[in-house]
């Protein structure tokens, strides 16, 4: 019997490269945590911490997003459900029975999950486009039914009763500090899963479907229960992310946690940093968010619509002349080496 | 419940009914030719409200009048947006499905934002006209004139439509270019030629809707999302590419509507078409009418 050598994972980089790639990667994801952690300390001002904090949120979310979207292919712009049943579990969870939030995201978290695994049962059976739109249903059905559900705050939202500064029921006041570096943990968090994916079997089978649901499959992986996987786990840390948020705003509405405008705010950074990419969702949110703050804050003043267009320019733009994101501008060594 | 108030509900709903399926076709004309969802549907009917808008204000003519100027509008526009935008993304050799999803998307917040540029977030109506505000009684039903010649309007587009596939030249290529994109040049069908015509025709539809609609509804920057979902869900609903599919879809969707309304609340009024298409499908994934 003849040896047959090991596969490379990467076709033309050798398995030492490769894995020499990732560690210096992961090691660029601490340095980068550890230089953006000394930012408060730099910027004290309370305006840009907050900027700060949604950035690092939408850092998390889009790369939440970015498992199920762009490793594995499936466009979801209905991402506002998970967003709004973490948001809505630790708020009601806290308010009506006093449990700690703590209790009330991992509850998001749990049923975000419980719930995509549902959704993706009947919704995996259909593709593409059909899915999308599927996705886009689904998450107004249910901005509808929270905006008629009484129990729940219905339209008004809910407001968190005001309580000292606290970690046990995530209250800080008006310091920003807690919040930021919980934000920062996120962020951090969701990368280096998606690192771990990346470099697991998952990651490569995830990938394969993307490309190539037939050929996968033909290959025995099965791309229904990719699909289920990828769907569940970005669900999950979606809902966890929801769950911070409402503790961070303090105040909720099913307009402002579950509309389709955060759906595509959630999908927008990735898309423009780079799908299916581990810098791209970063990239793309350290744009997009401090950008429509600016211009919300110093040149929209009364509501002329400037925010609209630049931001729809700008992914326009991004869509027909860097299909590949933004992160495709970095040179790197592995395209240097392909080439 | 009396008959009476089920023949209105049913009556009102296939009146809205017929005026989604014409919002939806051009939707459906589009995807069918090419397998591009525009993302910017709504918003090219808001552009077309506000074009109705202008004009009405610049010329003071009668809305009514207006349409057919804001159809022909609108049908440069889809053509622009094509050659502009569309064929462009198009070739993208990366993540194709998804660069057509954000560009078109990209293009309808753009859009949204010149208008509110243009004419601000207010709500804005058009003064009265030969049919605004007016009422039809027939046998106690009531039938608002405009929805009433918003449907007959949508009858005679899809007549027009079925003409116009069946008996021209066009159409014929149209009908070519979806089978099979790449053997029409055989044949000597300019493929570039017949999609940009085809993002036209779309976008002439979808203003003629527009145009209509500016007459009974109320025109804002946000006015074409909800819209575009319902077309969306009738598109999906039909048969992605079935002309015919949108129209049965659209009256399905207006009476699902009409009737939910009136079961459930006027507010959840929109749950039970949710409900109907994700039950449709579910089982069926192709929709009503589609050939997958």
């Amino acid at each position: 019997m003849t040896e047959v050598p090991p596969l490379a994972h990467m076709p033309g980089a050798r398995h030492d490269d490769y894995d020499a790639g990732r560690r210096r990667q992961f090691a660029v994801a601490l340095m980068l945590a550890a230089a953006v952690g000394t930012l408060p300390f730099v910027v004290t001002d309370v305006y840009a911490q907050n900027v700060f904090i949604l950035t690092l949120t939408y850092v998390a979310l889009s790369q939440s997003w970015n498992i199920l979207g762009g490793y594995c292919g499936q466009v979801s712009l209905g991402h506002a459900i998970y967003f709004g049943i973490g948001a809505y579990s630790t708020v009601l969870i806290y308010m009506k029975f006093g449990v700690t939030p703590w209790v009330g995201m991992a509850a998001g978290g749990i049923l975000a999950a419980v719930i995509a695994l549902i959704l993706g049962y009947p919704c995996f059976r259909i593709a593409g486009h059909y899915y999308t739109i599927a996705t886009i249903v689904i998450a107004e059905a249910a901005l509808l039914l929270v905006l008629n559900w009484e129990w729940a705050g219905a339209a008004l939202g809910l407001q968190i009763p005001y309580a000292p500064d606290s970690w046990r029921t995530f209250q800080f006041g008006r310091n920003k500090l807690p919040y930021f570096y919980f934000a920062l943990g996120l962020a951090l968090l969701t990368w280096i899963l998606c690192w771990v994916i990346q470099g697991s079997r998952w990651g490569f089978w995830w990938r394969a479907v993307k490309d190539d649901a037939l050929a996968a499959q033909s290959l025995g992986v099965s791309a229904f229960r990719s699909k289920m996987s990828a769907s569940a786990i970005s669900a999950c840390l979606t809902a966890v992310i929801g769950g911070f948020y409402a503790l961070y705003v303090s105040y909720i509405d099913p307009g402002s946690v579950m509309s389709f405008e955060l759906s595509m705010l959630i999908s927008l950074p990735a898309v423009l940093g780079g799908i299916g990419t581990l810098w791209g969702p970063a990239l793309g949110a350290a744009i997009l968010i401090p950008l429509s703050e600016i211009t919300r804050s110093y040149i929209s003043g009364s509501g002329r619509g400037i925010p609209l267009i630049v931001y729809g320019t700008l992914i326009v733009l991004v869509a027909l002349a860097r299909p590949q994101g933004l992160v495709s501008l970095w040179p790197t060594r592995q395209r240097q080496m392909r080439s | 419940m009396t008959s009476h108030a089920v023949l209105q509900v049913l009556l009102s709903g296939v009146m809205m009914g017929l005026l989604y399926a014409l919002i939806a076709a051009g939707l459906s004309l589009i995807f069918g030719l090419m397998d591009v969802v525009n993302f910017a549907h709504g918003e090219f009917l808001m552009v077309a409200m506000y074009a109705m808008f202008a004009l009405v204000g610049i010329t003071a003519l009668d809305p009514l009048l207006l349409v057919p100027v804001v159809t022909a509008l609108l049908f440069v526009f889809g053509c622009l947006v094509f050659s502009g935008i569309v064929r462009i993304a198009m070739r993208a050799k990366t993540n194709l499905g998804m660069v057509q999803v954000f560009a078109t998307f990209g293009l309808g917040m753009l859009l949204q934002g010149v208008a509110q540029l243009l004419f601000t977030p207010d709500y804005r109506s058009l003064a009265d006209s030969w049919i605004g505000g007016k009422t039809l009684s027939v046998f106690g039903l009531y039938m608002p004139v405009p929805q009433l010649v918003g449907a007959g309007v949508s009858i005679a587009a899809f007549a027009a439509m079925w003409l116009m596939i069946a008996r021209t030249d066009f159409g014929k290529a149209l009908e070519a270019t979806r089978e099979d994109s790449g053997a029409v040049a055989l044949v000597g069908i300019n493929k570039d030629r017949i999609f940009t015509l085809g993002w036209g025709v779309g976008a002439a539809l979808v203003g003629l809707a527009g145009s209509i609609m500016a007459i009974f509804f109320y025109i804002h920057p946000g006015v074409g999302a909800p819209f575009a979902l319902i077309a969306f869900v009738t598109v999906a609903l039909g048969g992605f590419g079935s002309i015919f599919g949108a129209l049965a879809a659209g009256i399905l969707v207006g009476v699902v509507e009409a009737t939910s309304a009136l079961v459930l609340s006027p507010s959840m009024k929109s749950l039970g078409i949710y409900a109907v298409y994700l039950a449709v499908i579910f089982i069926r994934p192709r929709g009503l009418f589609g050939s997958l």
